[in-house]
């Protein structure tokens, strides 16, 4: 068994070993840039030889999706990954996964839209990522790593949570943060589960081929009797409100003290961590709230720092919407304003210093 | 320390690869390092560049507003990188194909002429870690060995061959490179 390794490797190559590492059964997937170096990686360490989990190149991404569905239907730890258009594809799927609560991971390496847009890193996809993004009252669990070793461990969180919970996850990155190399520490390889552990765990609902000693498990998201269906939305909604609970994670730099709070995700928030350092630098107190899991969202972190600080700008590579959700959270009490790069573009830790200055801090 | 460093170049320079040695060789001095490639069609002929950080502490932001060191392989990148040194940092430039040479008076600018002497020696794919000596000459951010063990580190094991041609050209590249 492997012990833990330091390695200098790209986000989306981590993906790769952490998933296999992990015990993963399954890989589904179609090419995409930026996030192509996960399936060509996982084909290169060949683990179908070493712990039996299957990768396999689909025809597509709908395809992918589809065989997602398949394979966590018999309770296997399965994922696909792709880049924003391709995730689209994929988002009928992953109402259907949502609707028939089965675990997964998905991971989205964003690039900038809309359409085919442009390959390089992006965060326009927030909305689709946490606000459903197909069709049906549904949440995925979105994690959003901001270095490549969170690229890695992310990957277990994501499977534990979306096991926990019976529900899909999505590992929310961009094409900056799998595209990047940095230092990552692998871990350890844990056996994949077999089939009986699996039985054992997953009993309940997933299908394993009905015996006569037990009541036949049906995996659907199809209920035509609406009194039998609201049921099942309430079920799903409870679940929702559960994971908003319990599973909110964030990471808050310099914030006990601050005036100002930029709020950032992933690749954003990297960047704006030298914004508070270059703002410390002048003598500014400015924070950093970074949601982690961006669904459930940090609303009662932000609602708390909101009785103290004298306003918010939320930074990412958007045209504004994770902004939507800051400002729920604030509910009016200070002033709350966003300042985002499109196209591919990202911004500079100064330039997000003079935003939040031009914007929230010198206002009139 | 903490080194913030740009290469920027035409795709197929090296200009990726010599961040990737440099990246590696970081790591076995047990710095923290990140790695930000440009990536995607700028690779196969366009301007590339890769943005490397070394620190001892844990780096915040991947993506810089200024530069410790810029090393310069097109005319695009000078007029690009050129006001993003920071002032009394250096500017490292091989003078091929520049038309407009850096200006400005409050950075160090050295010129290397790697692709000349390249052609000279008869082996263009030298250039990088030509340039890479030169880089070194003047910043000597990380040790030789280490470099050497990030070569290895960074080439596929059919290309080990090249090694000791690459150990030479980067010892080379610290003899022509120069102050202006």
């Amino acid at each position: 068994m492997a012990e833990k390794e330091v390695k200098l490797m790209k986000g989306n190559e981590v993906i790769a070993h952490a998933a296999i590492r992990y015990g993963c059964d399954g890989y589904f997937g179609y090419p995409i840039t930026p996030q192509s170096e996960v399936m060509e990686t996982l084909m290169e360490l060949k683990p179908w030889e070493t712990t039996g989990m299957v990768v396999l190149q689909a025809e597509s991404e709908i395809a992918s999706v589809n065989m997602l569905y398949g394979g966590a239907a018999t309770g296997k730890r399965v994922m696909t990954s792709s880049s924003s258009p391709g995730v689209s594809l994929m988002s009928e799927g992953m109402s259907y996964l949502a609707g028939a609560e089965l675990p997964c991971l998905i991971v989205n390496c964003q690039r900038g839209g809309p359409g085919l847009g442009t390959i390089q890193p992006s965060q326009g996809d927030y909305f689709q990522a946490c606000k459903g993004g197909a069709h049906g009252d549904f949440h995925l669990i979105v994690l959003a790593p901001n270095s490549v070793q969170e690229m890695h461990d992310f990957v277990a969180d994501a499977f534990d949570l979306a096991f926990k919970y019976r529900n899909p996850a999505m590992i929310l990155a961009d094409g900056a943060i799998g595209q990047m190399m940095e230092k990552v520490t692998l871990s350890p390889q844990r056996p994949r589960r077999t089939e009986a552990e699996i039985e054992e765990e997953c009993k309940s609902w997933a299908i394993f081929g009905k015996t006569p000693d037990r009541p036949r498990n049906v995996v659907t998201s199809l209920e035509l009797r609406s009194e039998e269906m609201e049921k099942i939305n309430l079920r799903l909604q409870a679940k929702y409100k559960a994971m908003e609970e319990n599973e909110v994670r964030y990471e808050a730099i310099e914030c006990d003290d601050a005036d100002y709070v930029i709020v950032a995700f992933g690749s954003s928030a990297r960047i704006c961590s030298a914004t508070v350092e270059l703002a410390r630098n002048e003598g500014l107190k400015v924070g950093l709230l970074r949601p982690i899991t961006l669904y459930p969202f940090p609303t009662k972190v932000i609602a708390e720092l909101a009785t103290r600080v004298k306003g918010f700008l939320s930074a990412e590579l958007n045209a504004g919407q994770m902004v939507q959700d800051v400002k729920l959270a604030v509910n009016g009490a200070v002033p709350v304003e966003h300042y985002g790069r499109q196209g591919g573009s990202l911004f500079t830790p100064d330039e997000v210093l003079q935003a939040l200055k031009d914007k929230i801090i010198n206002r009139g | 320390m903490k080194e913030t460093l740009i290469i920027a170049g035409f795709g197929g320079q090296g200009v990726l690869s010599m961040g990737k040695i440099l990246a590696y060789a970081g790591v076995m001095q047990d710095y923290e390092v990140t790695w930000m490639p440009s990536y995607g069609p700028e690779m196969r002929g366009g301007t590339a560049n890769v943005t490397v950080i070394l620190s001892d502490k844990r780096i915040s932001s991947p993506i810089a507003h200024e530069y410790d060191t810029a090393i310069i392989l097109n005319q695009q990148s000078m007029d690009k990188f050129e006001p993003l040194v920071k002032p009394g940092g250096t500017l490292i430039y091989d003078v091929n194909g520049i038309t407009r040479h850096p200006v400005r008076k409050d950075i160090h600018v050295y010129t290397i002429n790697a692709t000349e002497e390249c052609a000279r020696m008869g082996n263009a794919r030298l250039f990088n870690t030509m340039i890479l000596g030169g880089y070194l000459k003047v910043c000597p951010v990380v040790s030789m060995d280490n470099v050497m063990a990030g070569l290895k580190k960074s080439l596929p094991e059919r290309a080990w061959k090249m090694l000791p041609a690459n150990e030479e050209a980067i010892k080379h590249g610290g003899e022509i490179i120069h102050k202006v």
